[in-house]
């Protein structure tokens, strides 16, 4: 016991004297006591530095690591079928024919009509919340609402589309006279659209509040209207942070699985029109994963997976190059 | 004879509660500076934007009483139509940022929908700009950026593009609390040009500006409007206790 603190009390002579500024054995043990404190500071100051450095480093090895993986494991199938895999339009794993056109334009195809269908509600969303009706109970419940539609697991939407989406789909078919199947691109859209909605809508709401009040009152007092000062003011001032809004909402769509496999009718062949029936490359891997039983078929279902990863990273290229552009000028 | 222009007939504006300026009457003639003064929180600001009815765009804002502008009262009016009359400058410079000089001089004609042909847009810019005396600073940079300017040139420019719409009055709140000194007096000294075409109300914190500026000065004090006279009366010989007692310094 007694040692311990001799052994303390020397090393802490050595601290004093390697800070070199009280550089005695005789300083008073108020002054010591602050110098040891001040390496403990400093101590926990490194050790934070390096765990915020390890954890970021942890992040960049795990999706390096998933390319990896993706890349190794799809390597069998890149070497048996090349690159017509690519634009290959049947998907025979019977035949042992592996072409992923067909998803490839079916997760772009639905995406991009989902994002055209939300945009206009996440915008009009991002408007009310941001700008007119920026408090109050009726703002906060829509606010909230809208965040939960989020939060709902993606097969409560792949159910909701199944018992009461895709009967209205059918019946609509039916009206305008094209095959009435109700599962389909169409069906498989309009779920993601709804599910993409608050990614859009509530970064918009964000940089929407964001807008200087400086600036919309410059506009009032020239004599716009509230409707002119958002399309002249506020869609200008914040058209970067509502564009990387909607990137996330495709971002969300191109990669979301569940819903759409269960509302999109899981055929293998290029869809006729948006009515029909299709398959997105993550539904085909989510539906024949289990089913693969040949090295090539699990294979050529992994390099799907490749290929959907890198759409979604070229995708959000294009997107920063946007921004960056948007925000530059 | 000067003949009113603006006139408060017992105006009264509130936050919510909250009773901010309270039973203003006062007559402003035309082509004059006024100064509105007082120490903060005593309702110049409020009064000021309930002239061209900016106060009610703050939730939970009223006012009751009257603004007349030519004898009309602006409260009956849209107030789309009372803000192209009454142009307004603002504390700090506020130009667009995503806006070109040029645009911005302009962009109350852009923001209201109005197209003009170029050559009329040329001429409104050129005469806006060189009644704030900013043209020969800019005229060979106007498709730069308006925040490119410094502090003072884009608070010219604020002032030039409420100008450019061609108003009957202009607002100023506190316009030189944000600038240096130089570009505090290229302001000032803007005032006087400016009153030839139009009538100016300048809200200042500032006495020594109020004093040099303006032709009459009203003076604001727990939202009541205490004393209004010609400036030089006021600042010499001031009827109200209250009066007295700001300008010698003793409250602030």
């Amino acid at each position: 016991m007694i040692e311990s603190t001799t052994i303390e009390n020397n090393s802490l002579t050595l601290s004093d004297v390697s800070l070199g500024v009280i550089g005695s054995v005789k300083t008073p043990a108020k002054v010591r006591q602050r110098v040891k404190r001040l390496y403990r500071q400093i101590r926990t100051e490194n050790v934070f530095k390096r765990a915020l450095v390890l954890m970021g480093l942890i992040m960049i090895v795990l999706v390096i690591g998933i390319l990896l993986t993706l890349i190794v494991e799809s390597l069998p199938s890149i070497k048996a079928l090349g690159a017509k895999y690519l634009w290959g339009r049947t998907w025979d794993p019977v035949q042992d024919i592996y072409g992923a056109y067909p998803f490839l334009l079916g997760t772009l195809l639905t995406s991009f009509l989902a994002l055209a269908i939300s945009v206009p509600f996440s915008i009009a969303i991002a408007i009310f919340l941001g700008e007119y009706f920026p408090k109050g109970w009726i703002p906060d419940f829509l606010k909230n609402t809208v965040e939960l539609i989020a939060a709902v697991p993606s097969v409560i939407y792949g159910f909701w589309g199944l018992a009461v989406l895709v009967p209205i789909v059918r019946s609509f078919e039916t009206k305008i006279g094209v095959d009435p199947y109700g599962v389909g691109i169409f069906s498989s859209s309009l779920i993601l659209a709804v599910m993409i909605i608050p990614y859009a809508a509530s970064l918009g709401r964000s940089v929407i509040q964001m807008v200087p009040s400086a600036l919309k009152e410059a506009a009032y007092s020239l004599g716009a209207t509230r409707w002119e000062v958002i399309k002249h003011v506020i869609i200008p001032y914040t058209k970067s942070g509502l564009f990387a809004g909607i990137l996330l909402s495709l971002g969300r769509a191109l990669g979301e699985t569940m819903a759409v496999t269960m509302v999109i009718g899981n055929t293998s062949i290029i869809p006729k029109s948006i009515f029909a029936p299709g398959n997105t490359m993550a539904s085909v891997i989510a539906n024949e994963f289990t089913e693969a039983d040949k090295p090539v078929y699990l294979s050529a279902l992994i390099e799907l997976g490749l290929v959907l990863f890198l759409v979604t990273v070229v995708i959000n290229m294009i997107g920063r190059r946007v921004i960056s552009r948007f925000t530059n000028e | 004879m000067e003949s009113t222009i603006v006139k408060a007939v017992d105006y009264n504006a509130y936050f919510g509660d909250n009773h901010v300026v309270k039973n203003v009457n006062i007559d402003i003639p035309r082509n004059h500076v006024i100064a509105v003064m007082g120490p903060s929180g005593c309702g110049k600001t409020t009064f000021l934007r309930g002239v061209n009815r900016m106060h009610e765009l703050i939730p939970n804002a009223t006012a009751k009483g009257q603004i007349l502008l030519n004898n009309e009262d602006v409260m009956q009016m849209h107030p789309i139509f009372v803000r192209l009359k009454i142009g307004m400058v603002f504390q700090r410079p506020n130009p667009f940022p995503n806006l070109s000089i040029y645009d911005n001089v302009i962009a109350g004609y852009k923001l209201n929908g109005v197209r003009l042909p170029k050559a009329e847009k040329d001429k409104i810019v050129e005469e806006s700009l060189t009644r704030v005396a900013l043209w020969k600073e800019v005229k060979d940079s106007l498709m730069k950026k308006g925040t490119f300017l410094s502090g003072g040139q884009q608070q010219r420019l604020c002032i030039a593009r409420a100008v450019a719409m061609q108003p009957e009055v202009l607002l100023f709140d506190e316009p030189t609390s944000a600038l240096d000194p130089i570009s505090t007096s290229t302001v000032e000294e803007l005032f006087h040009e400016l009153k030839k075409n139009y009538t100016l109300i300048i809200v200042t914190h500032n006495m020594q500006q109020a004093a040099r500026v303006s032709d009459k000065t009203a003076f604001f004090y727990m939202g009541e409007l205490v004393e209004y006279d010609e400036t030089k009366k006021m600042f010499t010989n001031p009827k109200d206790n209250r009066t007295q007692n700001y300008i010698t310094g003793r409250f602030s």
